[in-house]
């Protein structure tokens, strides 16, 4: 029973002492000339939706929840974050050529077609990031009719 | 009291572990690189010919561009991912210097975009491989139409893929192979052009 204790004790400890590494915060208050939202006529309901549902991984501001300030998921999120912005950031997107806008729109249209974005993990805690059928359709639309304006 | 400690034990193990495996998720990406950049140059060095280095860069681009595609058209996603992993470290070692600025700036768009669909095909399901081997082939094409090849190509075009919206890709043998549709419709698509 002692050892046991003693187990429990370390990784109290450990949980404890990783909550002082620390994490990057993808956080910024600089308004882009370059957003997605800036360069392009983006009806309202998309803008909104958007932002709420793909801009937490896919720009340079992450609204971060309460739970994001304990290790490790600070870690895992950073990690998604990093991860999200390589492939798209909404920030950057008048810096696209046309080229990488094209092959951009491809994978926004196909990921959000497949229901692969936004991620089920993502979705599972902000409710409110899911499409709708109707919200799912009415941003195909838009991004198809940008796409073939290319 | 016990049952508590018991409980906030588990929870904090559990914590640590899932510490432990996102941290090794992150690092697996960047070990294969290495070792598919020693290939690649092996390669380029045994193709490298005296009147033809202008060419030994892109040689090896379109090599492994034409392995993906077999690959694909062999449905074999496994072959397709590791051709996709050489290309993307072919391209890194494009050498642009010799081309006018413009060029170079066009080049390096290409080049940025045809990576990343590389990198994206080299860790994809066959069927994402396909998605991005669509618009890698257009890359290619335009890569082509800068740089030249010694190659015989043939620009094919598929009109049935992505619901009949088409898709063009490059093949080094007259006879059509089709990589989009896999082994469904090997036959299906009709030559554009040829190269050479």
């Amino acid at each position: 029973m002692k050892i046991f204790k003693t187990i429990a004790w370390v990784l109290l400890i450990a949980f404890v002492g990783i909550q002082f590494f620390p994490t990057e915060r993808n956080q910024s208050e600089a308004e882009y000339a370059s957003d997605f939202m800036e360069v392009n006529t983006v009806p309202p309901m998309v803008q909104n939706k958007i932002k709420v549902s793909c801009y937490d991984c896919h720009s340079n501001n992450t609204k971060y929840p309460w739970y994001n300030k304990v290790q490790p998921v600070a870690w895992f999120l950073e990690d998604h974050i990093e991860e999200g912005k390589n492939e798209l950031n909404f920030n950057e997107w008048g810096d696209y050529s046309d080229r990488r806008k094209n092959s951009k729109l491809r994978s926004i249209i196909s990921q959000i077609e497949d229901d692969e974005m936004p991620l089920d993990s993502y979705t599972f805690i902000h409710r409110d990031a899911k499409f709708s059928e109707s919200e799912k359709k009415e941003i195909l639309k838009y991004m198809t009719q940008l796409k073939n304006k290319l | 009291m016990k049952k508590l400690k018991i409980t906030m034990s588990i929870l904090t193990m559990a914590l640590v572990a899932l510490t432990t495996m996102s941290c090794k998720d992150g690092k697996k990406e960047g070990a294969t690189e290495p070792m598919s950049n020693e290939m690649h140059q092996e390669d380029t060095g045994s193709e490298m010919m005296a009147d033809n280095s202008s060419n030994a860069g892109s040689s090896a681009i379109i090599d492994n561009y034409l392995k993906i595609k077999n690959a694909l058209v062999a449905d074999n996603q496994e072959d397709a991912a590791e051709a996709g992993g050489m290309l993307m470290a072919d391209l890194k070692d494009f050498d642009k210097s010799k081309y006018s600025s413009d060029k170079q700036r066009e080049l390096t768009d290409i080049i940025e975009d045809a990576t990343e669909h590389a990198e994206h095909i080299s860790e994809s399901p066959m069927e994402h491989q396909r998605e991005h081997f669509d618009i890698l082939s257009k890359d290619m094409i335009d890569m082509i139409a800068i740089t030249g090849t010694s190659k015989k190509l043939y620009q094919d075009f598929c009109p049935m893929y992505n619901n009949n919206k088409g898709a063009q890709w490059l093949s080094s043998t007259e006879e059509i192979k089709n990589p989009y549709m896999g082994s469904k419709m090997p036959g299906c698509g009709k030559m554009q052009k040829e190269i050479n």
